[in-house]
């Protein structure tokens, strides 16, 4: 049984359809990555799974639990990390106040100053910018610290939404590269992604959304290979 | 307890003014220095909603009313109930802090402009309430006298100096209790959801609770003040609680600097002194110079100008906290993401609420 299963899930924005029974699995130790236009209903997959939205239908399990009817707060605690849409970086606080946030449903301080530690490793930026205030930041540097703070929570499964959107092809590169790297280090990642055809080079498993229905489903390297993925998503 | 560590001269005032009125015998004086106690316990309060978590509400002393009526009722004549003022204070912010949670758990999902506007409403309608429950309150007329309150057998009377006295300690439990919350997990959770409430979210805050102990705790500093300001008074009547007193205790705010924990009794102090000591002092000097002048009546001219004076020269306040000071220089280095930042407050949901995908 997968980390995280979704199954036939339904979501609305008033009388707005989102979702149209969206199911997906992701296994422990996977990348799996949600690509599709804008609109598609990526985002809104996420904020259903952590619970920022109430899906009208269907079920979500996290760790064999069912957490659909849970509030976001307590699906954090579960070990569901969600750096979101936008960023949405404290501007006005400290990178490291950032970070603490992170942390908000931890209480040992020591894991949380080993865990800060890990994050400094891993975006070497922040540790320099840790006095600074995080609205200073680049658009890079606060993505790095969107994902940081997500991490701070120490999640099972890290969710990401649109990581590289707006930055350089050359800090894209950066940002996946330290995407694999969480992983590597035993963080269940999904992924959510525009740029398809980069989030499918590094994830094991892909599915591709259309207004609010799961289209394909597949190895991450059959659908870079797919005939009709290519044409529709990856440009040709 | 970082308040007495942290900041040792923190201490020093509360240690130099019990001992004013051995000082200054003008009772006068004491008793003007005495209800700007209450209101920088109103503004401590105040402070925790508006300044900590950011909720905006303009009927706060709606919580002034009900703790002032709790003592009323309780420790009166009126029911023959006489409750001790000790127990009362307690037992009133514990009712100022339902009220706070059951006024505040409908403007949960509101923000900014909307939440202003219901919390306004609710200023409105307490003291309407206890207006018109004629046959509990007394309606107009109010309810007098009350308790007077007591410590060892010595009755307070009508000396301002006890009632002082208690004023000073209960600001001095009051910063003690604010200090201590703002550097709390609580209050980290207030900033966090101040600055970004969904992204607040995202961090596993549990906002509906974080909210509601803003109101619930706001509230009950309001119950402390109202007990002992009906105590000293010796009257409550729904007149005192109009909403020219919500706008004095946020124009405090504003003044001292939302947020900032000594800030706020500047401000508050400041307001109170122009209010009831230099305007009728100056009305004074103006008679005895055969001037026909009543300064006091142009009160809410002067707060008008002050305001407006200050939200040109120094909109953080004299004493902002970081912030604000912050969010105000910000402002002034990238006026694009100071409009993007005020659309995103008064609007409603923010771009996080969008149906992207």
């Amino acid at each position: 049984m997968g980390l995280l299963e979704v199954e036939n899930l339904d979501a609305q924005y008033g009388r707005i359809k989102a979702l149209d029974g969206v199911s997906l699995s992701v296994d422990e130790g996977e990348i799996v990555t949600l690509v599709g236009a804008n609109g598609a209903g990526k985002t809104t997959t996420l904020r259903a799974i952590s619970g920022l939205l109430k899906a009208a239908r269907g079920s979500v399990r996290f760790a064999g639990r069912e957490i659909s009817r849970l509030s976001p707060d307590r699906i954090v605690r579960l070990g569901v990390g969600h750096s979101p849409e936008g960023r949405r970086v404290f501007a006005r606080m400290s990178v490291r106040d950032n970070l603490e946030l992170g942390a908000y449903t931890r209480r040992s301080r020591s894991e949380i100053a080993a865990d800060m530690e890990e994050v400094f490793v891993t975006f070497p930026r922040l540790r320099e910018r840790a006095e600074q205030r995080a609205g200073t930041l680049s658009g890079g540097e606060q993505q790095m610290l969107a994902m940081g703070r997500a991490l701070m929570s120490r999640p099972k499964l890290l969710m990401l939404d649109e990581p590289s959107l707006g930055l350089s092809p050359l800090l894209v590169e950066t940002i996946f590269g330290v995407i694999r790297q969480i992983n590597a280090r035993g963080t269940t990642i999904l992924l959510i992604e525009q740029n398809a055809r980069q989030a499918l080079s590094i994830a094991d498993r892909g599915y591709v959304l259309e207004v609010g229905r799961v289209v394909f489903a597949d190895k991450a390297a059959v659908l870079l290979a797919s005939e009709a993925v290519r044409t529709a998503y990856l440009g040709g | 307890m970082k308040f007495g560590r942290e900041r040792p001269f923190a201490v020093l005032p509360f240690l130099v003014l019990p001992l004013v009125p051995l000082l200054d015998r003008n009772n006068s004086h004491i008793d003007f220095l005495t209800n700007a106690g209450a209101f920088i316990l109103l503004a401590l309060g105040l402070n925790i909603v508006v300044g900590f978590a950011g909720l905006l509400d303009l009927g706060y002393a709606a919580f002034f009313a009900i703790g002032s009526y709790s003592y009323a009722m309780l420790a009166s004549q009126q029911f023959g109930i006489h409750i001790p003022f000790w127990v009362m204070l307690f037992v009133a912010s514990v009712i100022a802090a339902i009220f706070g949670i059951l006024l505040g758990a409908p403007t949960l999902r509101l923000r900014g402009d909307y939440l202003a506007i219901v919390t306004l409403g609710f200023g409105e309608i307490v003291p309407q309430t206890f207006l018109n429950l004629t046959q509990y309150t007394n309606g107009p007329n109010g309810i007098s006298p009350l308790d007077s309150p007591s410590l060892f057998g010595h009755s307070f009377g009508f000396s301002a100096t006890p009632y002082y006295e208690v004023m000073l300690a209960l600001i001095a439990l009051a910063v003690l209790l604010a200090t201590n919350l703002q550097s709390s997990r609580l209050g980290r959770a207030w900033m966090a959801i101040r600055e970004d409430e969904l992204a607040a979210r995202h961090m596993g805050i549990n906002t509906t609770t974080a909210k509601l102990a803003a109101f619930a705790l706001g509230a009950s500093f309001s119950g402390l003040a109202g007990v002992a300001y009906a105590a000293k008074l010796s009257l409550v009547s729904p007149d005192q609680f109009q909403f020219n007193v919500s706008v004095l205790v946020l124009s405090m705010l504003v003044l001292g600097g939302m947020g900032n924990i000594w800030g706020v009794i500047v401000g508050s102090f400041t307001l109170s002194f122009i209010n009831g000591f230099l305007l009728p002092q100056s009305t004074n000097l103006a008679h005895s110079m055969h001037l026909n002048l009543d300064f006091t009546n142009y009160r809410f001219m002067l707060y008008g100008v002050i305001l407006v004076a200050m939200m040109l020269f120094r909109p953080e306040g004299l004493i902002p906290s970081k912030q604000r000071r912050a969010e105000f220089r910000e402002a002034k280095l990238d006026p694009a993401l100071a409009a993007e930042e005020q659309g995103e407050y008064t609007l409603g949901p923010g771009p996080g609420a969008g149906t992207g995908g």
